[in-house]
C-alpha cells in the first residue's frame, strides 16, 4: 500500500494530490523562456516560440518563429521577416496567431506556413499594440489588443471579422496592471484593474463593479485569470489575497491570503467541466501554489474522436488517422473518406507535381469512394491558384450540380449553366441563369439562352410572373412576333378602359403582322373593330356591352329588340348564316317574340331547316307556335319534329308515308296505352304490313 | 376539398392552435394574429400575395411573425421574388416534403395540378424533382420494385433523377420484402385522346358532371333533394359507390334499383322479429343500413341529374361524333357536328347569355360549360386527325372567336403548341424559336435533356397507333356493357384507352419488343429496367399526378411464392389520369388477376401503409410549429386534384 499513497500530499482535509513528470521536454532550449514570445495551444496542442525577440542584442539578427509539439518535438521553424511581433496566440482550429505592434495580424498553420493577415484596424495601426489576448468563446477564436492610447480594441471571431473599439475608461492615465477578456450572455466584455478598482468595459459603457465579498483589505489588483469557459474569475491583490468567484461578480468561491505580496508570474485556473472542485493554480519565481480544490484537469475527454482526427490530419498525419478510423470502425463518411479528403486537399497544393500528375494520384487513391467530394478537392485546387487542376478534378465528380458553385466561382458560367441542367435541379439552374444575368450584358445573356432551352423557359416563367418587359425584350432579342403580340393581347385584357384595350390590341395586330400570322392578326384588327362598336353601343343604349363576344352582342342586341342593328353586325362581321339563324331563333325564343320569330322564318330560306324552330319553341315550352313549323320540317326530320310538338297521330303519318320502320317504333313508343290507342293501332298495322313484304 | 383537408383538417388545426384560416388570394383582416404562417406550393404568383400582405403590414406599422412552409419543397425563384420584393428578411421558410396523398386503396395522388401546364405547356422542369423524391418515397416505402418501364420524356428524366437520388444514399428500403412487383412510367401527352373523351363510367361522369377534388365530390341541392350541399367522400369505403364506379353508365340505375331492392329486403326483416332480435338488429346492422340508405339516395339522386344534364347536352349526339372520330369515319360529319355546337353555343342551361340579362340558374360546379365542351372536341379532332385541314383549322377557330371571345386567340396558341389543336402539314409555319427548338428535339446528341419542349415537332400519329394496337374493337353484334370482355367497355365498347393498352401490352411481353412500331409513332423514350426480381404483374398512379393500383398476375410465376407481391403494378400517369383509365386499368387486374382473392388486400395494405406515411409526416409538422396562437393562409385552394378530362382548361388564355 506504501507505494500508492507514498508520494500523495495533503491538501486541505479531505483532497490529496501528487506530482510527478510525465515526460520531459525534448527541447533542447538555449535561451530563457523570458527572453521569448512564448503559446502554447490549448488541449495539449503544439507551442510556438519566437526567439530573441525580446532581447535585441544583435540588431539587425531575424528573431526565429519555432512551433514545438506540447512534447517539444520541433515540428517546424521559419525566421522572422516581418514586424515587431508583440503576442501570439493559437485558435481552436490550432492556427498560429502573430500579433505585430502595428496591428497587423499574420495567421500561419502549424508547420509554419503563411495562410493570411487581417488588420485590427486604423486606430491599432496609429496608436500601435501594448498588449495583445487571444481568447477563445462560442463565436470562436477573438483578439483583444490594448493599445497606446489606453483604447482596447477587439475581434469576437477572426474568421468573420467585425472590429469593434471599447468606450474610453475615465481616468486611465497608464497600462492597467491586469485586464481580461470575459464572455457572458453571448457578449464580449474586458474587465480590467485600475488600482483597487475594477472598470467592466461593454459595447457602450463602462462601468465600475466591485467582486462580493472581498476583504476591505486587499488593496490593488494585480492578476486576474478567467477560466477557460469564462465563468470564474480569480483575483490577485497586493496584499496576497486571492479572491475567487464566478466572473459574473455575484458569487465568491473562498477568499485566501497567500502570504506573498508580490504579483504572480502565471495564474490559472484548473477545473473539471461539472465539477464542483475548482482551484487557481500560482506560480511566483521559485513557488507554485495550488489554491481552493486541487483537481485534475483531464482534458481529452472534452476533445471528441472527430476533433482528435482533425488534429492528426492538420499534422498530416493521414494513415496513422486512418488506422484510427478503422479501429474504431468509424463509418466511412465520418472516416476515412474524410480523411482522404483532406489528403487530396493537401495534394493539391503540393506545386511540385504537374496537374495530371495530382489529378490522377488523387483519383487512384480515392476513386469512387463514398462521401467524397471531388468538387470541395477541386474548390481547394482552384484556391490554390490551380485553375486547370480544378477542372480535372470537376471531371472525376460524379453529381454535375456538384460541379456548378465552384464553376461559378472560376466565371466557367457557360459550362455551369450546362451542368445545372445536366443535374436536373432547377433551382441549380436558376442560380446560373441569375448569375448569367448579372455576369453578362443584356445581348450576350438572352444568347446563351437562347442556346438552352431549359434554362430559357426556366427564366422565362420567372419573367411572366415578375418581370413582364424583361419578358418583352426576351422576344424581342429573337424576333417572336407571335409570343409579342399575345403579349400585347394579354396586357390588353388587364385595361379597364376601352382606348386602352385598343391601344394595346394595336400594338398586337402589328407583331401579328410581322410574324405572318394573318389568322391571329385579322381576329385582332376584328376584335379591334368590335371594341370600338360596343363603345358606341354603350353610349347609345346606356347598357355594358364591353367584354361580350361578337354572338353574345348581336344576341343581346337582339333580346333588346334591336334587330336591325343586329342584322348589321351579322353584315359587317359576315357572321356565317347558320350561326346568325340559330342565334336569332334562340334569341327570339327567350325574348317570347314569336311574331318576329314567324316573320324572320319566311325571310328567306332557313339555312339550318326549320326543325330547330320547333325545337326552340318546345324547350320554351310553346308547343302552338312550335307546330307552325312542323309541317315545313323536311320529311326525313319530320317524324321528330311532330313527336316533339306531341302530334303523335301527323307523327304516325308521315312515318307510315315514308314506310320507315325505325321511324314507327319511335312513335309507337310514345304511344300510351289509353289515350293514344288507334295511333298505336293504326302503326302496328303498318309496321305488320312493312315487314310482310 | 383541399388535399389539407384530407389529412388535418379545421379542427385539428385548432387544436394546434390555429386561429383563422384564409385563402391566400384573400388578404387577412388588419386585427388579424400576430403570426402567419403561409402554407403554400410554391409559386411565384403566390410569393407576391406573401409580399403584398408582408409590405402591407410594414406600411401600417404592423409587427408581425410570418413562416412560410413549401409543400412538396421550396425553390429557388420563390425566394428570389421575396428577396426582389424586399420581405426576405422578414419571413422565415420551411419545407413540408409532402409528395403523396392516398385516395383510395388503389390510387394515390401528387396533387399537382399546376404539373401539367408548366410541364408540357411552359416546358418547365421543375417538377421533375418532387416526382422523383415521390417515387423514392413509394420505393421506401414498398421496397425496391421489381422492374420498371416507361415511356415519355418527363418518365425517362424522373426516372433517370430517382436512380440518382438512390444512387446518392442507400435507401432504407433496399432490404425490404419487395411488395411492388412492377413500375409503368407514362407520359401524358402519349395519350391526349383518352383524356379528350366523353367518360361513361360512372366515377368518370360524375368527375366531369361534378368534378371529384381530391377523392370527395360536392353534391348540390339539385342532387340532394334538399337545400343543402353534401359533401361525399368517394372511395371503395363508400359500399353503394364501389359497386357501380367502375361501371358503364347504362348499367348503374339498374344495379341502384337492385340495391334498393335489397335494402329494403333487408329492413323487411324486422318483420316477425322477437324483442331480442329486434334489438340486436337495431344496436348492429341498423345504423349501416341507415348509411347505405342515404348513400343509396345520393348516387340516385346524383344519376337522375346527369341524365337530366345529359339530354339536354344532346349527349348522345356527343358520343356519336366522338366515336367516328375515334373510328375514322364520317369526319366531315363530325366536323360540321363540331361546328354547330361551337355556333349554337351549346350551354348546360340555355346560355350565359340569358345570366347576363335574366338571371338563371347557374351552374357553378360543372366543369364541362361549353367553351370547353367545343374545344375539347376540336383538339379531338385535330388529334385523331393529326391536325386539321387548313380550312377547318382557320373556320373553326374564327367560329369559336366569335362564340366565346378573342381572348381564346391565346388559347389557340398554347393548343397548338401543345399539339392540342394543330394545322396538318404545320412544319413551315412554325416561328423562328420554334424551329430551332424543334431542331434540337430531333438532335439526338444535344444530350438527353437540352430540350425543353417535347410536343413541337411531334405528330400524334393516332390512327396508325390504333391500327396497330387494335384499339377499336371489331363488332360482331351488340357490345355487352354489363359483362365487358375488354377495356374498350369504359367508352361504350367504342376504344380502348391507348395509355392503358400500351400498359397491358409491355406487361404482357414483359418489355416493349414487339412494340418498336408503335414507340417510334409515339416518339420513342421508352425504357425498360429490371431490378432484381422477376415476374410480372398491375396498379394504377397519376402526376396532375395520381398513382393506382391494381394486381396483375403473370400465369409463369404463379407457383413462386414471392408472386403475390410480385403481382402489384403501379401506373404512374405524370401529368394526370382520367377515371376511365383507372377503372379500364381494373378491369385488366381483375381480368388477369383471375381468381385472386388476395390482390385487393396488397393494394389496400400498401396504401393503408401510406397514408400512415403521410399522417406522420403531418405530425411532425404540428408539432414543429405548435408555438402559439398564428394564423394559417392556405395556398390557394383551387386545389383540383385531378387535371384530367379538361386538360384545355389549363390552357386556356391569360
Amino acid at each position: 500500500m506504501d507505494c500508492y499513497t507514498a508520494n500523495w500530499n495533503p491538501l486541505g482535509e479531505e483532497t490529496f494530490y501528487r506530482k510527478l513528470e510525465l515526460y520531459s521536454m525534448e527541447w533542447g532550449l538555449r535561451e530563457d523562456l523570458r527572453d521569448c514570445v512564448v503559446a502554447a495551444a490549448p488541449y495539449g496542442g503544439p507551442i510556438a516560440l519566437l526567439r530573441n525577440s525580446r532581447r535585441d542584442k544583435i540588431p539587425g539578427a531575424r528573431p526565429l518563429l519555432e512551433i514545438y509539439s506540447s512534447s517539444g518535438l520541433l515540428l517546424a521553424s521559419v525566421p522572422w521577416k516581418s514586424g515587431r511581433l508583440v503576442h501570439l496566440g493559437w485558435t481552436a482550429g490550432e492556427d498560429l496567431l502573430c500579433i505585430q505592434e502595428d496591428g497587423t495580424v499574420l495567421v500561419y498553420n502549424l508547420f509554419c506556413e503563411f495562410k493570411r493577415h487581417f488588420s485590427m484596424g486604423n486606430e491599432v495601426l496609429q496608436n500601435h499594440v501594448l498588449e495583445a489576448q487571444v481568447f477563445h468563446t462560442e463565436f470562436g477564436t477573438g483578439v483583444a489588443i490594448l493599445t497606446g492610447a489606453l483604447r482596447f480594441s477587439l475581434a469576437t471571431n477572426i474568421d468573420d471579422l467585425k472590429l469593434r473599439r471599447l468606450p474610453e475608461v475615465p481616468g486611465l492615465q497608464k497600462p492597467p496592471p491586469c485586464w481580461a477578456v470575459l464572455s457572458q450572455d453571448r457578449v464580449t466584455m474586458v474587465l480590467l484593474a485600475v488600482g483597487q478598482e475594477l472598470f467592466l468595459l461593454d459595447n457602450t459603457s463602462c462601468s465600475v463593479v466591485s467582486p462580493p465579498g472581498l476583504s476591505p483589505s486587499a488593496g490593488p489588483f494585480l492578476h486576474m485569470a478567467v477560466s477557460f469557459t469564462h465563468r470564474h474569475l480569480a483575483l490577485f491583490s497586493d496584499s496576497g489575497t486571492v479572491w475567487m468567484g464566478t466572473a459574473s461578480l455575484k458569487e465568491k468561491f473562498c477568499e485566501f491570503n497567500t502570504g506573498i505580496r508580490s504579483p504572480p508570474k502565471q495564474m490559472v485556473w484548473c477545473t473539471r467541466p461539472r465539477s464542483r472542485q475548482r482551484a487557481v493554480v500560482l506560480a511566483w519565481e521559485r513557488q507554485l501554489m495550488v489554491v481552493g480544490n486541487s483537481s485534475e484537469c483531464i482534458r481529452y475527454k472534452q476533445l471528441t474522436i472527430e476533433v482528435l482526427l482533425d488534429r492528426l490530419v492538420l499534422r498530416r498525419l493521414y494513415p496513422l488517422a486512418i488506422r484510427i478510423c478503422e479501429f474504431l470502425r468509424l463509418p466511412e463518411i465520418q472516416g476515412v473518406s474524410r480523411i482522404l479528403a483532406h489528403w487530396a486537399c493537401y495534394k493539391v497544393q503540393q506545386k511540385d507535381k504537374s496537374d495530371e500528375e495530382v489529378a490522377q494520384a488523387i483519383n487512384q487513391k480515392l476513386g469512387d469512394t463514398a462521401g467524397i467530394s471531388y468538387s470541395d478537392i477541386a474548390t481547394r485546387a482552384y484556391d490554390c491558384g490551380r485553375a486547370e487542376l480544378a477542372i480535372k478534378l470537376l471531371e472525376y465528380e460524379p453529381r454535375s450540380g456538384e460541379q456548378v458553385p465552384l464553376l461559378l466561382k472560376m466565371k466557367r458560367s457557360k459550362l455551369a449553366l450546362g451542368k445545372a441542367i445536366e443535374s436536373g435541379d432547377t433551382d441549380l439552374v436558376y442560380t446560373v441563369v441569375l448569375h448569367l444575368k448579372n455576369e453578362l450584358n443584356r445581348g450576350t445573356f438572352f444568347m446563351t439562352l437562347q442556346n438552352q432551352p431549359v434554362a430559357l423557359s426556366l427564366y422565362r416563367q420567372f419573367c411572366r410572373h415578375q418581370e413582364r418587359e424583361t419578358l418583352k425584350d426576351l422576344y424581342n432579342q429573337d424576333d417572336n412576333h407571335q409570343e409579342l403580340g399575345n403579349l400585347h393581347v394579354q396586357g390588353g385584357y388587364c385595361e379597364q378602359r376601352i382606348e386602352g384595350r385598343v391601344a394595346a390590341l394595336q400594338n398586337a395586330l402589328d407583331e401579328f403582322y410581322k410574324a405572318k400570322n394573318d389568322f391571329a392578326a385579322k381576329a385582332t384588327e376584328e376584335q379591334i373593330k368590335l371594341l370600338r362598336l360596343q363603345r358606341h353601343l354603350q353610349e347609345e343604349l346606356d347598357k355594358p356591352y364591353l367584354d361580350l363576344s361578337l354572338h353574345d352582342t348581336v344576341a343581346t342586341l337582339i333580346l333588346d329588340g334591336h334587330h336591325k342593328r343586329a342584322e348589321q353586325l351579322y353584315r359587317d362581321f359576315r357572321i356565317p348564316d347558320k350561326r346568325y339563324w340559330w342565334l336569332k331563333i334562340n334569341a327570339l325564343a327567350t325574348r317570347g317574340d314569336w311574331e318576329e320569330m314567324e316573320k324572320f322564318s319566311k325571310s328567306k330560306k332557313s339555312p339550318i331547316g326549320y326543325l330547330p324552330f320547333v325545337e326552340v319553341a318546345v324547350k320554351h315550352h310553346n308547343r302552338y307556335e312550335a307546330k307552325k313549323y312542323a309541317p315545313r320540317v323536311p320529311p326525313e326530320q319530320r317524324v321528330k319534329a311532330f313527336v316533339l310538338v306531341g302530334d303523335l297521330e301527323q307523327a304516325a303519318e308521315a312515318a307510315i308515308e315514308r314506310k320507315n320502320e325505325a321511324e314507327m317504333s319511335l312513335v309507337l313508343a310514345r304511344c300510351s296505352a289509353g289515350t293514344d290507342g288507334a295511333v298505336a293501332e293504326k302503326l302496328n298495322r303498318a309496321r305488320a304490313q312493312l315487314l310482310k313484304k | 376539398m383541399s388535399p389539407l383537408d384530407r389529412i388535418a383538417n379545421v379542427s385539428i388545426l385548432k387544436q394546434h392552435d390555429v386561429d383563422k384560416l384564409y385563402k391566400v388570394e384573400t388578404r387577412p383582416g388588419p386585427g388579424a394574429s400576430d403570426q402567419f404562417c403561409f402554407l403554400v406550393r410554391p409559386r411565384v404568383r403566390t410569393m407576391r400575395f406573401i409580399a403584398d400582405i408582408v409590405n402591407a403590414d410594414k406600411m401600417s406599422g404592423r409587427s408581425r411573425k410570418y413562416k412560410i412552409i413549401f409543400s412538396p419543397q421550396k425553390f429557388y425563384a420563390c425566394e428570389m421574388v421575396l428577396e426582389e420584393e424586399g420581405v426576405f428578411g422578414d419571413v422565415t421558410c420551411d419545407e413540408w416534403s409532402f409528395y403523396l396523398l392516398p385516395l383510395d386503396e388503389d390510387i394515390i395522388s401528387m396533387e399537382l395540378p399546376e404539373f401539367f401546364r408548366d410541364y408540357f405547356l411552359e416546358g418547365d422542369h421543375r417538377w421533375i424533382n418532387p416526382i422523383a423524391r415521390a417515387l423514392q418515397l413509394l420505393n421506401s416505402l414498398y421496397g425496391p420494385f421489381g422492374k420498371t418501364y416507361g415511356i415519355g420524356r418527363c418518365a425517362k428524366m424522373s426516372y433517370e433523377l430517382w436512380r440518382d437520388l438512390e444512387e446518392e444514399n442507400e435507401s432504407e428500403g433496399q432490404g425490404r420484402k419487395p411488395e411492388i412487383g412492377h413500375v409503368f412510367l407514362t407520359d401524358r401527352d402519349m395519350d391526349y385522346v383518352t383524356a379528350l373523351c366523353s367518360q361513361v363510367v360512372y366515377e368518370g361522369i360524375v368527375d366531369d358532371t361534378f368534378r371529384i377534388k381530391c377523392g370527395s365530390v360536392d353534391f348540390g341541392p339539385d342532387v340532394t333533394s334538399s337545400d343543402k350541399s353534401i359533401k361525399v367522400l368517394l372511395n371503395s369505403q363508400d359500399k353503394v359507390f364501389s359497386q357501380i364506379r367502375n361501371e358503364h353508365f347504362s348499367s348503374v340505375f339498374g344495379l341502384l334499383s337492385q340495391k334498393s331492392r335489397n335494402l329494403q329486403a333487408q329492413y323487411d326483416r324486422r318483420r316477425g322479429m322477437d324483442i331480442k332480435q329486434m334489438k340486436d338488429f337495431v344496436s348492429q346492422e341498423l345504423k349501416g343500413l341507415k348509411q347505405e340508405h342515404r348513400l343509396l339516395s345520393l348516387h340516385i339522386g346524383a344519376c337522375e341529374f346527369i341524365m337530366k344534364k345529359k339530354t339536354k347536352q344532346d349527349f348522345q349526339e356527343t358520343i356519336k361524333a366522338e366515336h367516328s372520330l375515334l373510328e375514322g369515319f364520317d369526319i366531315r360529319e363530325s366536323t360540321s357536328f363540331i361546328e354547330e355546337h361551337i355556333d349554337r353555343q351549346v350551354r348546360p342551361w340555355g346560355c350565359s347569355l340569358l345570366q347576363l340579362t335574366h338571371p338563371a340558374p347557374a351552374d357553378p360546379c360543372s366543369p364541362q360549360v361549353s367553351p370547353i365542351e367545343s374545344l375539347r372536341l376540336m383538339c379531338l379532332l385535330s388529334i385523331t386527325e393529326n391536325g386539321l385541314i387548313p380550312k377547318d383549322y382557320r373556320s373553326l377557330k374564327t367560329q369559336y372567336l366569335q362564340s366565346y371571345g378573342p381572348e381564346h386567340l391565346l388559347t389557340f396558341h398554347n393548343l397548338k403548341r401543345i399539339g392540342l389543336l394543330t394545322e396538318q402539314s404545320a412544319g413551315e409555319t412554325l416561328t423562328a424559336v420554334e424551329s430551332k427548338v424543334s431542331k434540337l428535339v430531333t438532335d439526338r446528341a444535344a444530350g438527353k435533356i437540352t430540350d425543353a419542349f417535347n410536343s413541337l415537332a411531334r405528330k400524334s400519329n393516332f390512327r396508325a397507333i390504333s391500327k396497330k394496337l387494335g384499339l377499336i374493337p371489331r363488332l360482331d353484334g351488340e357490345y355487352d356493357l354489363k359483362m365487358p370482355r375488354d377495356m374498350a367497355y369504359v367508352f361504350g365498347g367504342a376504344y380502348m384507352p391507348l395509355s392503358c393498352k400500351i400498359i397491358e401490352q409491355v406487361l404482357e411481353r414483359r418489355g416493349w419488343q414487339g412494340l418498336e412500331e408503335v414507340v417510334r409513332l409515339l416518339n420513342g423514350n421508352e425504357f425498360s429496367a429490371s431490378g432484381s426480381a422477376g415476374g410480372l404483374g398491375a396498379l394504377g398512379l397519376a402526376a396532375g399526378t395520381s398513382y393506382s393500383a391494381l394486381p396483375y398476375p403473370d400465369s409463369t410465376v404463379e407457383d413462386n411464392p414471392a408472386w403475390e407481391s410480385q403481382r402489384v403494378v403501379l401506373a404512374v400517369f405524370l401529368g394526370g389520369c382520367t377515371f376511365s383509365e383507372i377503372a379500364a386499368l381494373r378491369f385488366l387486374g381483375k381480368e388477369r388477376g383471375g381468381k385472386g382473392k388476395g390482390r385487393a388486400q396488397v393494394g389496400a395494405r400498401g396504401s393503408w401503409r401510406c397514408s400512415q406515411a403521410v399522417l406522420s409526416n403531418q405530425h411532425q409538422l404540428s408539432r414543429g410549429e405548435g408555438v402559439s396562437r398564428h394564423t394559417a393562409i392556405l395556398g390557394s385552394g383551387r386545389g383540383r386534384g385531378w387535371e384530367c378530362q379538361c386538360y384545355p382548361t389549363a390552357l386556356l388564355g391569360h
